[in-house]
């Protein structure tokens, strides 16, 4: 039988708060069995999604929050990421140029092509006044 | 939170920038501080030791993106030493190895600024 653990926080969209993300997922993954690269991969996704919110969705306001929900099954890793702020573009596949973009004095961008690479699965779409970035990555 | 400290010396007329913890969007913003002021001081040729850096989020890249060009302009480099696997996986994922030199070790930095 395949069992489901969810294990569930809630922060207030702050880059101080991004440690705490960090540990919360690295703690529960290691504790069902995930391992080094692949907690390594998880952990850096959800920095940079988190980050995307914070700076993206929500603009620094550190009213606003964020649920993330975790959700370990035998085959997988899911972590589920609510906000109520704007939608941010979410569909860069390309790596990006990063010679073109620190000639153009530009960053980012980065975060959205590290979270597609390093992870399964990932989708963002909205519903109501909820943004949901759903991200899973099967069990090596 | 984690702790994030930067600490700066000098070797060998080189400017050493040593990282220590995890380097995100909430602690960037140290590690650009510390660039600038080099770049201020006329300090271009520069050395990031990562042996202390546990962590790197995209963040931490960006500040590297935005002060090369200064850095270089100035006759100077940013040289990154002493990553581990961990660490050097994002910068590579990221293409950084064809613009940035990362290097062994500080003396391999030296070497390379020297040659």
């Amino acid at each position: 039988m395949n069992s489901i653990t969810t294990y569930q926080i809630n922060i207030s969209a702050s880059t101080h708060n991004l440690s705490e993300v960090r540990d919360f997922i690295t703690g529960h993954a290691e504790s069902c069995g995930f391992e080094g690269e692949q907690i390594a991969d998880i952990r850096l996704a959800v920095d940079e999604a988190v980050t995307n919110i914070i700076k993206h969705a929500y603009q620094n306001d550190t009213s606003k929050e964020i649920d993330i929900t975790l959700k370990i099954s035998d085959s997988q890793l899911c972590i589920l990421l609510i906000d109520t702020g704007k939608t941010f573009e979410f569909k860069t596949y390309e790596p990006p140029d990063i010679k073109k973009q620190i000639e153009q004095k530009k960053r980012g961008g980065m975060g959205v092509y590290l979270i597609q690479s390093l992870m399964d699965s990932v989708s963002y779409t909205r519903k109501g006044q909820k943004n949901r970035m759903k991200m899973c990555k099967n069990r090596a | 939170m984690k702790n994030f400290s930067i600490n700066h010396r000098t070797r060998s007329g080189y400017s050493v920038i040593d990282l220590h913890g995890e380097l995100d969007a909430h602690t960037a913003s140290q590690l650009e501080d510390a660039l600038k002021d080099l770049i201020n001081q006329k300090k271009c040729n520069i050395i990031v030791n990562c042996a202390e850096l546990e962590y790197i989020a995209s963040a931490g890249l960006g500040v590297f993106m935005a002060y090369i060009e200064d850095v270089r302009a100035d006759g100077g480099d940013i040289k990154l030493t002493n990553m581990s696997d961990k660490v050097y996986n994002v910068f590579d994922l990221l293409g950084f190895p064809a613009l940035y030199d990362i290097l062994k070790d500080e003396s391999d930095a030296i070497d390379n600024f020297n040659s």
